[in-house]
Parts: C-alpha cells; structure tokens; sequence
C-alpha cells in the first residue's frame, strides 16, 4: 500500500468532515447565530475577554490542543496494524473529537464562556461536577508521570537530542528577555529563535550526551525522570512570560514547519507501509484490539482535555459565534493530521517488515521511538537530510511538546491543590512552592510505582490514562447532550459517540483490571479501580441526567 | 532623485506593505493573545501592591516614603474605586476619602 495513497484517503475524508458533516451540525443541530452576541464582546476587558481573529484563535487553540499524545497514542496502536489506528483517527476526528471540541466551544459560548467544569456542575449537577474534579486530577496526574517516561526514553535512545531540547529551553529564556525587554521585534525574534533551534539540532549529533547507565545508584532513565521533574517544577512556577510564552511560540512555529517537513518528505518519498493493515502476528501478551485501540488513542481520535482548553480560554476569545466551527472542528483535524503523520511515519518509515517487527517487540514498545525512527527514515530518503539529523529534529519536536505538556500540567495541578487548601481550610497547602512540591510528588510517586525503579515500564499507564481522558471527553458530551435535550433538538449526534466511548472505556478498565492482577502490580491495580469507579459514576449521572432532563421537555410540552 | 514611481510600482509597494502589516499583526497576536491574560493579571497584582504601598499612610501603616508616595495619591485616584472592591472592602477604607 503507497502511503500518498492513504494519506489522500485519510485528508480527503477528514476535509469531506469538516466541509459537509461540520456544516449539518452547525446549521441543523448547534444552529450557530452570527448575530449572537459572544461573550467576548459581552464581557470585553482586555485581559481574559477578547474578541480575537479567528486564524489567530485557530492557531492557538490548535497548538494548545497538539502535543505529544497524538504522536504516543498513534505510534503505539500500530502494533495492531495501520489500519485499525487509521479508521479511528479518521472517523474518530471527524465524528468524536471535532464534534466534542467544536460543542464544547458552543456549550462554553452559551453559558458566558464558563469552564466545562463548571458547566457540570450547572447543567448536570453538583455531583457531576464532583467527579469532573476527581477526573481532571487523574488525568494530569497521568499526563505527567507519562510523559517525562516518554521524554526519559528519548533522552537515552537518540543522546544526539540532549543538547538541542536543553538549548531550546535556553533560546527561549533569551526570546522571552529580549521581547519583554523590547529589544527587538518579534519579526526578527522569530527568525532568530528558529535559526537558533536549528542550528542546535544540526549540532546535536556532534555532541551526543549519554546519560551514563548508572547515576549515585539510580539508573539513567530515573535520572532523567527527576531531572525532567525539576525542570517542569520551576518552569510552572516561573511568570509565563519569561519561558512559557516564548518557548510555546517557538514550539508552535516548530510544529508547522515540522509537519511540512515530514508531510512533504512523505509525498516525495512515497514510501510502502510495511506493516501489515491487521497485524495478525501480534507479540505475546498484546490486548485484544476492541476495546484497547480506543483508549490507546484518544488525542487524535477524541480526548477531553480539548474540552478544557475550549470552554477554559477559546470560548472567552471567540469573536462570532459562527467561528466555533473554524476554531473547534478544523482544531481537531488538525491534531488528526498529527496523528496520521505519526501512522505513517510509524509504518512506512521502515525498509522491511522485519525491521518494523523488531521495532514492536511487545504491547507499549515501539511509540515515540518508532515515530522517530520511521519518520527519519522518511525524511532522510525524501529530503536527503542525514538520518541521525532527521531524528535529533522529531525527536526535539517531540519531547519539547511533552515538555510543555508537563509544566502546564504541573502548574493546572498545582491551582487543584491549592483550591483544595482553600476549600478545606489548609492554608500551608495554598503556598505555591508547597503545592508544586506536593504536585511532583504524586507524578514521581506514579512514574516510579507504574514503572519500577527504573522507571522505564511507565508506559504502562498509557492505556490508563487513555481511558481517565475518554471519561472527560464523555463528561463533556453530556453537557452537550442535556444542552441539546433541553432545546428539543437531535441528540444522536452527541449521545451514540458518548455511549460509545462509555462502552469501551468501561470495558478497557475491565480487562485492564485481570491484566495488572495477573501481574500482581498492586498499585495500578488500585489506581484502574479509581478510574473503574469514577467511570461507573460518570455512566450512572449520564443516565440520571438524560432521564431528568427529557422529562423537564416533556413537562414544558404539556 | 527616486526615478518616477509608475502608478504599478507604487500600488505593488503599498500591497507589500500591507501584506507586511498583516504579517506583524497576527505574528504579535500569536505571541501574545494565548497569555494576554496571564499577563495582565500579574501586572495588576503588582500594582495593587503598589497602591497599598501609597495609600499605607492614611490606612494607619507606618510608611517611611509616604511624604513622597503622598503626591502620586491624586495620580492613582481614578483606580482607587476599582483596587478597594477588589481587595475586598464594598466602600472606601478610608474616612475622609469616599469614593462610593
């Protein structure tokens, strides 16, 4: 199979989606107004209230939403074959996610740009809103053990990479000074910083750093680990003009020109997928398929966390109602052309299928690594870049998307314990040292408890956290659904995805469960029964909700 | 001295210095518009702390600068209103000082 092959078939359906499903939803069923009046122009005071440009809203939102999970989630489900992942990238983009971003941007547009928790909490009940908490918790408690695993791992498999992600962090502390400074215009800053990024990853490969195996007793992943977590701890604590906002406007520059350079080494390559579409040889010990696939990638097909950056910060920026559809949909087929770009790096960037077998050895292996190696493959023989260069550039660009993802992470968590201290009268834990220090803590509690030691097996939450993101996603569908109840209008569009990922969610957790209690892995075990709970309550409030509201309708008709 | 612009010339000079503006506006507004808020309220914490530092005097805090913090008081007036509610108190603190 010719990988320009797929990719026309994944971009035209996703452009088909967003042309003519988006419009149907956006006319029939969210009925948009352009006459509405948002509250960006309601509430305006030029700070959280601004009506914005929606090319520019766009591009935040989308880079907000983009990260590291559409490249893991992807690159690891290919162990089933391209084809299962790239169905549910594609239908899932098109059917899930840009639904849910795009309703969540509604819903939060509606309610006077209010947050989907607070939206729970309002629409479905004080209960709901709950458990939103608990799973927000989760999902960041996750978000962050996995991806300073996932970032470890790349520091010890590509050294080349050292000096470029640590510099760029470097490249961004002078940006941020010297346009807060107002040294120079941003126009040149932005050039600057590129060339800077680029100049350190063609030098990275000189000057290889390799963790040594072993550090004061520790091995070199665990090393890296607590490194990573010292980094994001100060990061999340610093003024975000200072490292957050440069280091987030170079990374979103990177991301443009580094799926272009991917996207067009795939088109002048046209490499073959390697991999089989049904992996029917799949390494001992693999899940089965239906229901794994579904919460292995969930950035890329649906993830919940977008709901919390559309209702939290796009919502109070959108400047026509008509706009969510732009900034909500196109976001999510943005994140689902990431998440394609990752299949097809992590199945046709290899020369044979051994080799592409070797790669996936077990359930959890392969992931970033392959995408690294499968992409450089591609962009080596495309473009004609040295291959060790070409992985120092996915590699940079994927662990400085984690790594954004981490000190975000840390500092949203940091605000929920220092919430808690405020609700439960704690105010040491109002402190922002100690509720970063107390933030840490449980990530590095998880990484190490999932992984051992080492913390290497990390990976083995990522399925968990797939699914504590599916409970979000499904939160936030229910919102919309109720919304959509209460003003008699089809709900099928919102409820059948909402069933669906509550089916396999539950079922993932289920069969989790048996997994980690023949492994005797105590910990996780506990930890799939929170999210067990947590999802078993999610169900009920949905049934619960949809029952009481489609009686409130019945009542107004009589 | 400049050889006589044609009416072509100048209409496609005009038409890049639009298409420069436009670039300059959505680069600035892709770096700032993600943290304008942020910003904005880190900037607002540090002046608030600037107001108590002018007003200390005259709400019974011993401030050693006020004989110099006194002549910026008529200065800051307009945004007593707004620094007192949200700090918390609805009326003005201070008895010879109403403001609402």
């Amino acid at each position: 199979m010719s990988a320009i092959f797929l990719l026309v078939v994944g971009l035209g359906a996703m452009a088909l989606g967003y042309f003519v499903y988006s419009k149907f939803i956006a006319q029939k069923i969210y009925q948009l107004d352009p006459d509405f009046k948002t509250p960006a122009h309601e509430f305006e005071d030029g700070v959280d209230y601004v009506p914005t440009n929606r090319f520019v809203l766009w591009g935040h939102h989308f880079t907000s939403v983009a990260g590291a999970a559409p490249i893991v989630g992807p690159a690891i489900a290919v162990i089933w074959g391209w084809a299962p992942a790239f169905l549910w990238v594609v239908f899932g983009t098109i059917f899930f996610a840009g639904i849910h971003d795009f309703g969540a941007i509604w819903a939060s547009v509606r309610n006077k740009a209010k947050s989907v928790g607070a939206l729970t909490g309002d629409v479905v009940g004080t209960r709901a809103r709950s458990i939103f908490m608990i799973v927000i918790f989760l999902v960041l408690l996750m978000v962050n053990a996995v991806f300073a695993v996932v970032i470890a791992g790349l520091m010890m498999n590509f050294p080349s990479a050292v000096v470029p992600v640590w510099g760029a962090i470097i490249v961004a502390l002078i940006i941020g000074q010297m346009i807060y400074r107002r040294i120079l215009g941003l126009a040149l800053v932005s050039v600057i910083g590129v060339i800077a990024l680029y100049v350190l990853i063609g030098i990275g490969p000189s000057v290889p750093l390799q963790m040594p195996a072993e550090v004061a007793g520790m091995s070199g992943n665990a090393v890296w680990i607590i490194l990573l977590f010292g980094y994001a701890a100060i990061a999340s604590l610093l003024p975000v003009w200072m490292l957050l906002q440069p280091r987030d406007y170079i990374n979103g520059l990177q991301l443009f020109i580094g799926l272009l350079i991917l996207y067009g080494a795939l088109v002048l390559l046209n490499p073959t997928l390697v991999a089989p579409a049904f992996n029917s040889d799949v390494p001992a010990g693999t899940p089965s398929l239906i229901p794994l696939l579904f919460v292995t990638i969930a950035c890329g097909a649906i993830s919940g966390f977008h709901g919390l950056v559309s209702s939290g910060t796009t919502s109070k920026q959108l400047n026509k109602e008509t706009d969510a559809r732009f900034v909500g949909y196109f976001g999510a087929v943005g994140e689902g052309m990431l998440a394609l770009a990752a299949i097809l790096a992590a199945t046709a960037g290899f020369a044979t299928l051994g080799d592409w077998q070797a790669m996936y050895t077990a359930f959890g292996q392969g992931g970033v690594n392959a995408f690294v190696e499968g992409g450089a493959f591609i962009i080596h023989n495309g473009l004609g870049l040295p291959e060790v260069t070409a992985a120092t550039l996915l590699t940079v660009m994927a662990a400085l998307f984690a790594g954004t993802t981490m000190d975000t992470g840390l500092r949203l968590q940091r605000y929920i314990f220092q919430e808690w201290g405020e609700i439960y009268n704690q105010p040491w834990m109002k402190k922002p040292s100690i509720a970063t220090g107390l933030a840490v803590g449980t990530c590095l509690l998880l990484a190490f408890g999932a992984g051992g030691a080492d913390g290497s097996g990390g990976l083995i939450i990522w399925p968990l956290f797939g699914t504590t993101n599916q409970l979000l996603a499904g939160l936030t569908l229910l919102v919309i659904t109720v919304m959509l109840v209460r003003m008699k209008r089809p709900v099928w569009y919102t409820l059948a995805p909402l069933c669906f990922l509550l089916v396999m969610t539950i079922m993932a957790l289920l069969i989790q469960l048996r997994t980690f209690w023949n492994q005797g892995n105590m910990f996780l075990l506990v930890l799939d029964i929170v999210v067990l709970v947590a999802a078993i309550m999610v169900a009920m409030e949905c049934a619960a909700a949809l029952k009481r509201s489609r009686a409130e309708a019945a009542l107004q008709n009589d | 001295m400049h050889d006589d612009p044609t009416p072509g010339s100048s209409s496609r000079r005009n038409k890049l210095r639009a298409w420069l503006e436009q670039a300059r506006f959505f680069t600035e507004e892709m770096y700032s518009a993600r943290y304008r808020g942020a910003i904005a309220r880190a900037r607002r914490d540090e002046d608030d702390l600037f107001m108590l530092l002018v007003f200390a005097e005259m709400m019974g805090l011993q401030n050693p600068a006020s004989y110099y913090t006194l002549e910026l008081q008529p200065l800051l007036l307009e945004r007593f209103h707004e620094w007192h509610q949200r700090m918390g108190m609805e009326h003005s603190p201070l008895d010879h000082f109403r403001c609402c």
